[in-house]
């Protein structure tokens, strides 16, 4: 069980100034324009574009390095799939079939097969830094604010905020369960069976989830009694309003969407095909 | 005042639910023994949430709960794999009608007829949903992606067909026998 | 004058229930007034602050006969949202109410739902926190708060709305005795400054009356019992009649048989003039010379604690600070202090949640300092607070019998355990009920027995009577001072003054991660710079006894206790 997590990192800097919203649209548009292109030229240039971002951000590297580490391997895990499963995927994509080394069985190296497993890489990593961004440079409270900003319901972007409210509250009363259940014995580590440690689990969550469940009806009465959903809008007391740099930044992000849909046009498809 | 599909028990339910969804699937995951499947903890909850709160509840706390599971252990979402999860929430709760484990009978015949729900929709979510996502998103080999998603599919599906029933009998459970009291603590 | 809540012939039913909860209320509330509402759990006390707040009939439904207005219109055409710009209602559960992520949204909460606009809001935040005192921790969230501080964010949550009438569910139950009497001069202040109609629904009646009561309104099966003014109540015997605890000075005043009639004024302790009726008091305290316990011979220890120390890990924090401690078999001990002096830390330690940086834990003397949370089980018994958070299965005998399960004991021999269990515990009957049927008193007492079954010889109880009635409670200690004459050694954590000197015969102070006292109930709460280190609330006895000159302050409390114990035993 990892016990790493992100989270909001306090600094100063000029991405920690723009405001959520601004940073969800960011989040979203890049995330967007990653999952449409499969061109190269622009998935390199988005990963070095972020990879300054990250920089400008103050960020230290440490405090994300188990994260990337995670990643990377995961990244090769999948990279190691993809050939097993089917070695001529790239070559399929472009066309062609540049054959690197002779056949074995039904598995060979083509220079497509590299380059797509190359772009596909990309595509992952180069998503990457903004979705950290986001989640390391804004406080969980403006969350709920941002999202209502960019157009979500008041009251789900509320829903949003409790859930934020209530992790290291959860977090908590697991670890008080957990402890209280071993000391009568459950245990939940390899030592046990697969059935028993299925029981075992059960006897930690069933008293997790119900003494969780049973605040609902407390926290909606409450909420009730101060008023919540008595109107169609509701104000934030931590929202706050696009600058220059916001709105600039919205900006780019709009025109890389542009420049990823112009490609299409330019590549005729979402590839790159250097191959032709 | 106009009622809205969120009315405040419904967002507590997602905002809590979320929560609860989130510390589950970041540390209470079994491990089956073989490389790379786990049971999922968090599916059988959400099998739950979206049986007694219903299908919004259950799309949100599948969605926001992967997604924020995803970025804060890897620094980025999954999306191909973050709707099927709220996917999964809206298929089941759309049958909590069906299933009246609010009312403290979760009978033999809504036992059946929970399980024949999840695992249509888990199927047609993992097995179809994700993969489909995946190949359009991703351009990933087409038998990778479907053996990926009926692999974690089946695991999901044996996840909620276990824990999730038991979560629900053991739910059901705790509605039976208010009528019958007389005082109010 | 108009009263501002008018209860007529007023009677309320649950829909789920078949009994009238509220039967044939009459009550009138008039502006600038306080009231104190007290009652057993289950007279409908709740119920009555449901129907003023709104929750019935919006929230739970129900049979509705007679009237109710609030502020002057009836109450059934004055919705929810409405009646928050009036009544503001602060729970007793203020974790539920907390809702923002931090304090400064928390309070803003009423506001940003009313549309205000942030620049106003701002200001409106800012002066509600000041007045309660939190504008220091703005921005801080729940888990960085103590009860105190989480209580006046809820204070300051409905008060930013601008509303008449404040309504406390239980404010006195989750805070240490020092917080808890600043939280009530602070309610006093809100009161007087700024014209707020109070009304507190409190057990704790003693602690409530450290400031001015106007009224008190006792309410038992579901009607008024006493509608009057605190002197005219505590003359009478009406709060022992209907399981309130009576303020220690009056029951001492009582069993001293002083004339209670002839007295102007009993609700404000420091004004009475003890003095004039010291004759009747010293003959009392002459009479009842304490029986001379005989040292026990000290046995061998049981639990010794040496030097110890503990972090939180990952930090440098330091919660415990080189704790020496020795405690043996059969003794009840409580440990007192502030939220935050490291008394849960110390019982997880004890327990084996938490491993120690630093010393030695031995039990009979065995060094189990680097023991499994598992084995240390059989040895100590950790109880928690809530005991919902302990149960997983669905009948009281499963639970009772999970963890002997766990280790595998043959099915006669847990059937056997469990049994003898259930029936120390006065849960025999109920071996196959379902857990949620049972009331929470006795969800408590299965959590206990789940843990009994393991013979521990030491049983640690966090807070076990916080939120219960004076009855549930006393029950409660009662039955683990059996547990006691059995030769376990129990120890709970908590706040009740009271409770602590009623039943436990040894007290643990902690402050600061450090053990400031180690002595009997009588004496920490007889010793002035004790009392005022630890955020503890001095005893109302110690007053009588300055007043009526006693050398040993502690000896009037111990006769009395002992005093207590006896009636409680023969009757008078």
């Amino acid at each position: 069980m990892a016990n790493e997590m992100l989270g909001y990192i306090e600094l100063d800097s000029f991405i920690h100034r723009l405001t959520g919203a601004t940073k969800l649209i960011v989040f979203i548009l890049w995330s967007t324009a990653t999952m449409l292109t499969y061109d190269t030229r622009l998935l390199v240039v988005l990963l070095v574009f972020s990879i300054i971002l990250f920089s400008v951000s103050k960020i230290k590297l440490k405090e994300i390095i188990f994260i990337l580490g995670f990643i990377l391997f995961f990244l090769l895990l999948n990279n190691i799939a993809i050939f097993i499963f089917d070695p001529n995927q790239g070559a399929k994509i472009y066309g062609s079939k540049t054959m690197l080394t002779g056949t074995w069985w039904r598995y060979h190296v083509t220079a497509e097969q590299l380059f797509y497993q190359f772009n596909i890489t990309l595509k992952y990593i180069a998503v990457i830094p903004p979705a950290l961004l986001f989640l390391l440079t804004t406080q969980p409270s403006e969350f709920a604010a941002s999202l209502n900003k960019i157009g979500v319901s008041y009251r789900l972007s509320y829903a949003v905020s409790i859930a934020f409210r209530y992790i290291p509250e959860v977090q908590r009363d697991f670890k008080t369960i957990l402890q209280a259940q071993q000391a009568r014995g459950v245990d939940i580590s390899r030592n046990e069976k697969i059935v028993k440690r299925v029981k075992n689990v059960i006897a930690i969550i069933v008293p997790l989830i119900f003494s969780t469940l049973e605040r609902i009806e407390t926290i909606s009465n409450v909420m009730d009694m101060r008023g919540f959903g008595q109107h169609k809008k509701r104000t934030w007391y931590v929202g706050r309003n696009f600058k220059v740099a916001d709105i600039i930044a919205i900006v780019i992000c709009g025109v890389l969407v542009g420049v990823t849909l112009w490609l299409f046009t330019v590549n005729d498809g979402r590839f790159y095909n250097p191959f032709q | 005042m106009k009622k809205s599909i969120f009315d405040t028990k419904t967002i507590v339910a997602i905002g809590v639910g979320t929560a609860l969804f989130f510390v589950l699937a970041r540390f209470v995951i079994i491990p089956t023994g073989i490389p790379n499947t786990e049971i999922q903890t968090s599916y059988a909850f959400l099998a739950l949430i979206s049986a007694v709160f219903g299908p919004i509840a259950g799309f949100f706390v599948g969605f926001i709960g992967h997604a924020l599971k995803d970025i804060t252990a890897y620094g980025s979402a999954w999306w191909s794999w973050v709707i099927v999860s709220g996917i999964v929430g809206l298929g089941i709760g759309l049958f909590f009608n069906k299933f009246k484990v609010e009312a403290g009978e979760f009978t033999k015949k809504s036992i059946i007829s929970f399980n024949i729900v999840q695992i249509v929709v888990q199927l047609v979510g993992w097995g179809l949903v994700a993969p489909v996502l995946d190949i359009l998103i991703y351009s990933e080999p087409a038998n990778k992606v479907f053996t990926q998603g009926l692999v974690a599919g089946l695991w999901n599906i044996v996840a909620v067909g276990v824990i999730g029933t038991l979560l629900l009998i053991a739910y059901a459970k705790t509605r039976t026998q208010k009528s019958s009291l007389s005082y109010e603590e | 004058m108009q009263p501002i809540i008018q209860f007529e012939n007023f009677s309320f039913k649950y829909d789920s229930q078949q009994k009238p909860t509220l039967k044939n209320i009459n009550l009138s509330i008039y502006p600038g007034e306080k009231v104190c509402i007290v009652g057993p759990s289950g007279s409908g006390k709740s119920t009555l602050a449901h129907c003023i707040n709104g929750l019935i009939p919006e929230r739970y439904k129900g049979e509705v006969s007679g009237t109710l207005s609030i502020a002057g219109k009836v109450a059934d055409s004055f919705s929810l949202f409405d009646r928050s710009k009036v009544i503001g209602t602060v729970l007793q559960d203020t974790d539920s109410q907390f809702v923002g992520i931090t304090v400064a949204e928390d309070i803003a909460f009423a506001l940003e739902n009313a549309m205000v606009p942030q620049n106003e809001m701002k200001g409106k935040v800012m002066d509600a926190a000041i007045q309660v005192g939190i504008e220091d921790h703005l921005q801080h969230q729940i888990f960085e708060l103590s009860g105190g501080q989480k209580q006046r964010t809820a204070m300051a949550g409905v008060l930013v709305n601008n509303i008449e009438i404040l309504l406390f569910d239980e404010p006195l139950a989750n805070l240490d005795p020092a917080t808890g009497k600043s939280a009530m001069t602070l309610i006093e202040q809100l009161h007087q400054q700024n014209n707020k109609i109070v009304i507190l629904i409190e057990h704790r009646l003693e602690d409530a009356l450290s400031q001015t009561i106007n009224r008190i309104i006792l309410i038992n099966h579901g009607e008024i019992v006493a509608d009057m003014k605190p002197t005219e109540l505590l003359k009478t015997n009406l709060l022992a009649e209907n399981d309130i605890r009576e303020p220690l000075y009056t029951r001492l005043l009582k069993y001293a048989n002083v004339p209670l009639q002839e007295m102007e004024q009993l609700d404000k302790v420091e004004e009475i003039p003890f003095h004039n009726y010291r004759k009747e008091i010293l003959h009392w305290y002459e009479a009842n010379v304490p029986v001379m316990n005989e040292e026990k011979i000290q046995e061998a220890p049981l639990l010794v604690l040496e030097n110890l120390h503990y972090t939180y890990p990952g930090t440098k924090q330091s919660i415990l600070k080189n704790i020496n401690l020795t405690c043996h078999a059969g003794e009840f001990i409580s440990i007192v202090g502030t939220n935050g002096a490291g008394k849960s830390t110390l019982a997880k330690c004890i327990s084996g949640f938490e491993k120690v940086k630093d010393g030695v834990i031995r039990i009979n003397d065995a060094d189990v300092t680097n023991e499994s949370i598992k084995s240390r089980a059989e040895k100590v018994g950790y109880v928690l607070q809530n005991p919902n958070q302990m149960f997983s299965q669905p009948k009281v005998f499963d639970e009772v019998a999970f963890g002997l399960r766990q280790r595998e004991v043959s099915s006669e021999k847990v059937t056997e355990i469990v049994h003898d269990t259930l029936k120390v515990c006065g849960l025999y009957p109920f071996r196959n009920w379902p857990i949620t049927a049972l009331s929470y008193g006795q969800r408590r007492r299965v959590a206990i027995a789940t843990i009994l079954v393991l013979n521990p010889a030491i049983l640690i109880l966090d807070e076990p009577t916080a939120g219960q009635d004076y009855k549930h409670a006393k029950d409660l200690m009662t039955f683990l001072q059996s547990l006691t004459a059995r030769g376990t050694t129990v120890i709970v954590i908590t706040h009740d003054m009271h409770l602590m000197t009623e039943y436990t015969n040894r007290s643990i102070v902690i402050h600061g991660g450090e053990v400031i006292a180690d002595c009997k109930p009588s004496q920490v709460l007889t010793n002035p710079e004790l009392v005022r280190k630890a955020s503890l609330k001095a005893s109302s006895l110690y007053e009588i006894a300055l007043a009526v000159e006693l050398a040993e302050p502690f000896e009037l409390v111990e006769r009395f206790i002992q005093f207590e114990r006896r009636v409680a035993q023969y009757g008078e």
